[in-house]
């Protein structure tokens, strides 16, 4: 297959790949506005939890959901127990989430050493899939399909759901949501669960594809970061136009300097910054 | 402000016992820790400024404290002089800081660190991956370090005496810094910057200027850093080095002189007794994080200050009531 066309097919899977970690962040950040620094590390827990299950033999879905289910529930704790406690200050939460950032990353390298894990890609997902003469490898595609669904679930509970009125409310002004009747501090800690959760899965998604090592956690933060601040705080679309877009530079950026492709994935962001700091598709904060 | 007598008193001592130290301390592992808590106190005070004073958190600053080092390191390996290697790295530390300030103030609060934090993550990049300039996961060593009119700093009390002098300098620096009016509308800016504005201060420069001047203590500390290491490499930019001049600032108390100068003290030497016990030096730094957000937010310095007055007011407050009591009756007749 072309060389060009493979670059190609990669820089999709791996933009449905951020999609999935950067829609939670945009949850999280961009619409609850906490600085949850421990978004690479939900991405890395849940990859790790992945790969265990799936060496105990478990089926590559069961061991993906149940990943997913574990980091809601930590998610949810750590709002409910921690974060919540801070009433909102932006420096607290930082740092909060940062301490538990640099312990997740300890704990994750004392119980699954240093060495990387990858799982081999399961068996139904393997092979490659025939499209007009070219062939895709299967995994790789299903990545990008299951990025698309949840862009698409997501985007209908926040703006065509009952539920997602009320999150909106509780973003746009808590204290009048509480007046109508609206649970914000359940909501919020829903949206945070929500948010781990999609990172999680998205570290399960990406285990075979990355491979798990410690220090993926700081990897995947900044890409989490970079994609939100392309796309626009609190905008599902932006994260997704900024998920591809990232993909996409990141593996052009690997072939053609690979020396240089890290620092290249920043450029983008620092133009957007210049040119358009609330982003591609944010709206500006009055 | 002007400091009470018990005040300078306590600075004099101070100044005595740091000055004396590698007399009375006897060990040069000792005199070599002190080096390292004046190091990262120079650094911690740097980003003390924009954290304390500015209202701006930076998580990018191990960024502006490696990229000095780093060029000095490239420039001594390729031959070239001590001279000439600092200025050159100080040189590139301001360049860079302006960079850093133009970009991350297209946004104050948590943008502003979010983007400091991508900055800094940018650096890391290319010290990390960029092996055909910086070496990558091997660093760059330093081969010697310089002699300054003649006297080699290459025995312990000499390097720690050359930073305790850049150490003073860095401090006294900073203090006349936040005293200046310059100081007052900085503080003004965190506090108001929408009333700043509205007076004819131009904040964005306000802002701008701190940034440049506490990148450039920053690259000093960073210089005096490979130096002391005679090496350089990637985990000096790494996020942890960040946070951890983070966390010097706010246990000490930001905003303060003080403050980060103690937390950088209780840091290091911390991070000499556990890892000298567990290897486990990161989940110990996120527990004390943790542990110092929930219980004492605003930090050791003035969280201790606070926690004083209240014993006091309460031991008095004791008094005051009894005395009252006693005057009661007087009162009521």
């Amino acid at each position: 297959m072309n060389l060009w066309l493979t670059l190609a097919v990669n820089s999709i899977a791996l933009g449905g790949l951020l999609f999935l970690l950067s829609s939670g962040f945009s949850l999280i950040f961009g619409l609850m506005r906490i600085p949850n620094l421990m978004h690479g590390s939900f991405f890395m827990l849940g990859a790790y939890l992945g790969v265990t299950l799936l060496a105990r033999g478990y089926n590559f879905w069961v061991a993906a959901l149940a990943s997913t289910a574990a980091l809601a529930l930590i998610g949810g704790l750590i709002e409910r127990l921690l974060l919540r406690r801070l009433g909102g200050d932006p420096l607290p939460q930082v740092l909060l989430t940062l301490g538990g950032a640099f312990i997740v990353a300890d704990l994750c390298l004392m119980l699954w050493t240093g060495d990387p894990w990858q799982p081999g890609t399961p068996d139904h997902l393997r092979g490659v899939v025939e499209v007009a003469g070219l062939y895709f490898p299967l995994f790789r595609l299903v990545i990008v399909a299951v990025g698309l669904i949840v862009a698409i679930g997501l985007w209908l509970l926040v703006d065509w759901t009952r539920l997602g009125a009320k999150i909106r409310a509780g973003v746009d002004d808590a204290p009048i949501a509480r007046v109508v009747g609206i649970k914000v501090s359940q909501l919020f800690t829903l949206v945070f669960a929500l948010g781990a959760a999609l990172a999680g899965f998205g570290g399960v998604m990406g285990a075979p594809y990355l491979s798990v090592y410690p220090g993926l956690d700081f990897e995947m933060l900044p890409l989490a970061l970079i994609v939100v601040i392309l796309g626009g705080t609190g905008s599902l679309l932006g994260a997704l136009v900024g998920s591809f877009l990232i993909g996409f530079l990141y593996n052009f950026g690997q072939a053609m300097f690979p020396d240089l492709a890290y620092v290249i994935l920043f450029l983008p962001m620092l133009v957007i910054l210049v040119l358009r700091p609330q982003g591609l598709f944010g709206k500006v904060v009055s | 402000m002007r400091a009470s007598t018990s005040q300078l008193a306590a600075g004099a001592l101070t100044l005595a016992l740091l000055v004396s130290l590698p007399l009375w301390i006897g060990n040069t592992y000792y005199i070599n820790i002190a080096s390292q808590i004046l190091i990262w106190a120079i650094l911690a005070l740097g980003l003390n400024l924009l954290v304390g004073y500015a209202g701006l958190t930076s998580l990018g600053h191990a960024g502006l404290f490696a990229i000095g080092g780093y060029v000095a390191a490239m420039l001594l390996a390729a031959g070239y002089g001590h001279l000439l290697a600092v200025l050159v790295a100080l040189l590139v530390t301001l360049l860079a800081s302006v960079l850093f300030a133009l970009l991350a103030l297209r946004a104050t609060g948590i943008g502003f660190l979010m983007i400091t934090l991508a900055m800094g993550q940018i650096l890391w990049g290319i010290a990390y991956r960029w092996a055909s300039l910086t070496n990558g996961d091997n660093g760059i060593p330093v081969a010697s370090r310089p002699a300054p009119f003649g006297l080699s700093l290459a025995p312990a009390p000499a390097f720690y005496y050359a930073t305790l002098v850049v150490f003073l300098l860095a401090l006294a620096s900073m203090a006349v810094f936040v005293r200046s009016p310059f100081g007052a509308s900085l503080a003004g800016t965190r506090d108001q910057a929408r009333r700043m504005t509205a007076l004819g201060y131009n904040v964005w420069l306000i802002r701008f200027l701190t940034i440049l001047f506490s990148g450039f203590w920053s690259g000093v500390a960073g210089l005096l850093f490979i130096y002391y290491n005679q090496f350089i490499s990637p985990q000096v930019v790494a996020l942890t080095t960040s946070a951890e001049a983070l966390l010097m600032v706010i246990s000490g108390g930001s905003g303060t002189l003080l403050g980060p100068i103690v937390g950088a003290g209780i840091v290091v030497i911390m991070k000499n007794v556990v890892s000298a016990y567990i290897e486990r030096w990161n989940l110990v730094l996120g527990v004390i994080f943790i542990l110092i957000i929930s219980f004492m937010p605003e930090g050791l310095v003035p969280g201790s200050v606070r926690i004083w007055r209240l014993a006091r007011q309460a031991l008095r407050g004791k008094r005051v009531a009894d005395a009252q009591g006693a005057e009661q009756p007087e009162a009521s007749r």
